[in-house]
């Protein structure tokens, strides 16, 4: 069911029902598409997340009201069971213990071997994209390997690192405080602002995509551009 | 094209434009004037036409040398302007010689002033924008706040009048601040005598205030814990986390967040708050939905007979 708050003097929040799942996402990709069609040179912003839209309007509209009820009429929700759109994706990731990979394999009774093999076996889907720029919100992680977020955040999480928290995993685009728990580091580039304005993307993906991850070796991370942080040199 | 140098960095100086827009999806925030009333005072002032890219100066000490002839003017905290040595009003704009040294002490009353000069500073965008977020490392000259020795060019515009907002309509920064608050995303997650509570508390701005949020301190606002999926966040919202303080999000919030929200505060007086330091005395009030037309409708009238206040100088 569809529900909408407001959000601000220039916003309104549209609610799916609280819970993360595929089905969430490819009914947030239609509303995306019909919002658009029906609000276009009025949308400043459109920012999905798991089971939200967040609708933001330039100012000055018709009346937030009024656009809080012709959304209301207009807005259709299908009820099909499709799958979510996206493009499939592998992130390479070398595993490393200097971080958080014992504490969760001790966490979840499993050896660290078992805990990459778990990791790197499910594929995961694009959620959310925020935080920081570049930040992708994957789920859901095997809910052996659902670890809480550490008591304390570290105030350096290394760029290109490879974390989970409760059943979600991410990349760190770029080295960030952050209380997730880091497994390994990940060599691939997740925000390039030097590509603005070419025909290369900024991010290798979108909300909805399809991610995997495999394990490589530490020549492998090198080969491919990776760089491993200085307390670890 | 006219130019500046920057002789002194001061605490914080930021190229701020209107904002990023049409990005969050990337997770890049909005950025743009903390305090916008005073960011768009400056451009109507000058008559620059579209919002320019100005610099916010946080707290002072802010030094620029001026490489052409051009107009200025600061807007903004009460920080005290002079050039070369010879104190100059905020709110006016102001002619400026090759080899001029403008300078700004540190803020009175007020924590950010906006330096904007006619046609605005010229510098390529990031994602459509100049505003600075230094947590993103997007905007300015290459991500960061303004460094000494840094070479700002700037529109090359002639302006034949100068204008000066009356002292009647300067700011007061001192103030009480009162803050209308529009109910919205989690609002039925409160209760009755949560809400009177939220009204009717003396807050203070904490320690922890910043281009991103303004963390309040006071009574504590506990309810129980609930959890929520990570959802956007708009300009001027409330987090309620739980250890029941609220934090105004402002300009450089996250895109996303997960704490429980009761609404969200009126963008001027968001804008307001940014001005604000430690220890200011903040109360909200609740502004009904049927109430936003009319607020509308009043911004609309007052940035028009704002401009007709304008004093011309010369």
């Amino acid at each position: 069911m569809i529900q909408l708050e407001l959000a601000g003097e220039n916003a309104l929040i549209l609610y799916l029902s609280a819970e993360i799942s595929a089905q969430n996402l490819s009914q947030l990709q239609q509303l995306q598409y019909q919002i658009r069609s029906l609000l276009d040179e009025q949308l400043q912003e459109l920012l999905p997340s798991y089971a939200s839209l967040l609708i933001v309007l330039k100012a000055p509209h018709k009346g937030l009201l009024a656009i809080k009820t012709m959304l209301e009429q207009q807005l259709v929700l299908s009820a099909a069971n499709t799958e979510p759109q996206g493009q499939q994706l592998t992130l390479p990731v070398y595993y490393h213990n200097a971080w958080d990979l014992d504490h969760v394999a001790q966490k979840a009774g499993l050896t660290t071997d078992q805990v990459i093999e778990l990791h790197q076996s499910a594929e995961y889907r694009v959620y959310a994209i925020g935080f920081a720029p570049g930040f992708a919100y994957l789920g859901e992680l095997d809910a052996r390997l659902a670890t809480a977020r550490l008591k304390s955040p570290r105030a350096k999480v290394p760029k290109g690192a490879v974390a989970i928290a409760d059943r979600q995993t991410a990349v760190y685009p770029a080295e960030s405080p952050g209380g997730w728990n880091i497994l390994g580091l990940c060599p691939t580039p997740l925000f390039e602002p030097d590509n603005a304005g070419t025909a290369k993307p900024l991010m290798p993906f979108v909300v909805g995509d399809k991610v995997r991850f495999q394990s490589i070796s530490r020549d492998e991370f090198f080969a491919l551009g990776g760089q491993l942080p200085q307390e670890l040199c | 094209m006219s130019a500046f140098v920057v002789l002194k960095a001061g605490v914080v100086a930021s190229l701020q434009d209107q904002g990023r827009f049409g990005s969050a999806h990337l997770g890049l925030t909005q950025g743009g004037p903390a305090d916008y009333a005073s960011y768009r005072i400056a451009d109507l002032l000058l008559q620059n036409p579209t919002p320019s890219c100005q610099i916010e100066v946080a707290v002072g000490g802010f030094s620029l040398l001026a490489l052409t002839d051009t107009v200025f003017c600061v807007t903004g905290g009460a920080m005290p302007l002079t050039v070369n040595g010879q104190p100059k009003s905020l709110w006016h704009t102001h002619r400026i010689k090759k080899d001029d040294v403008l300078e700004l002490g540190f803020a009175k009353s007020g924590l950010r002033c906006y330096l904007a000069v006619a046609g605005g500073f010229k510098l390529p965008k990031d994602f459509g924008s100049n505003s600075t977020v230094l947590r993103e490392k997007v905007g300015g000259i290459a991500g960061e706040a303004l460094q000494q020795g840094q070479f700002l060019p700037a529109a090359s515009v002639y302006r034949p009048l100068l204008w000066a907002l009356p002292e009647k309509l300067w700011p007061d920064y001192s103030a009480p601040l009162e803050l209308g608050l529009l109910p919205g995303y989690q609002q039925h997650w409160f209760d009755e005598s949560q809400w009177q509570q939220l009204y009717s508390n003396d807050y203070q701005v904490s320690a922890l205030y910043d281009r991103m949020g303004y963390r309040l301190q006071g009574e504590p606002l506990l309810y129980p814990p609930r959890a929520l999926l990570s959802e956007g966040i708009c300009y001027g919202a409330v987090q309620l986390p739980p250890d029941g303080l609220p934090i105004v999000l402002l300009n450089d919030r996250q895109t996303l967040g997960g704490y429980p929200k009761p609404g969200v505060v009126l963008a001027r007086h968001a804008a307001a708050l940014a001005q604000s330091q430690q220890g200011h005395q903040i109360r909200f009030y609740p502004v009904a939905p049927e109430q936003l037309e009319a607020e509308q409708r009043q911004q609309s009238r007052y940035w028009a007979e704002l401009a007709m206040e304008f004093r011309s100088l010369v």
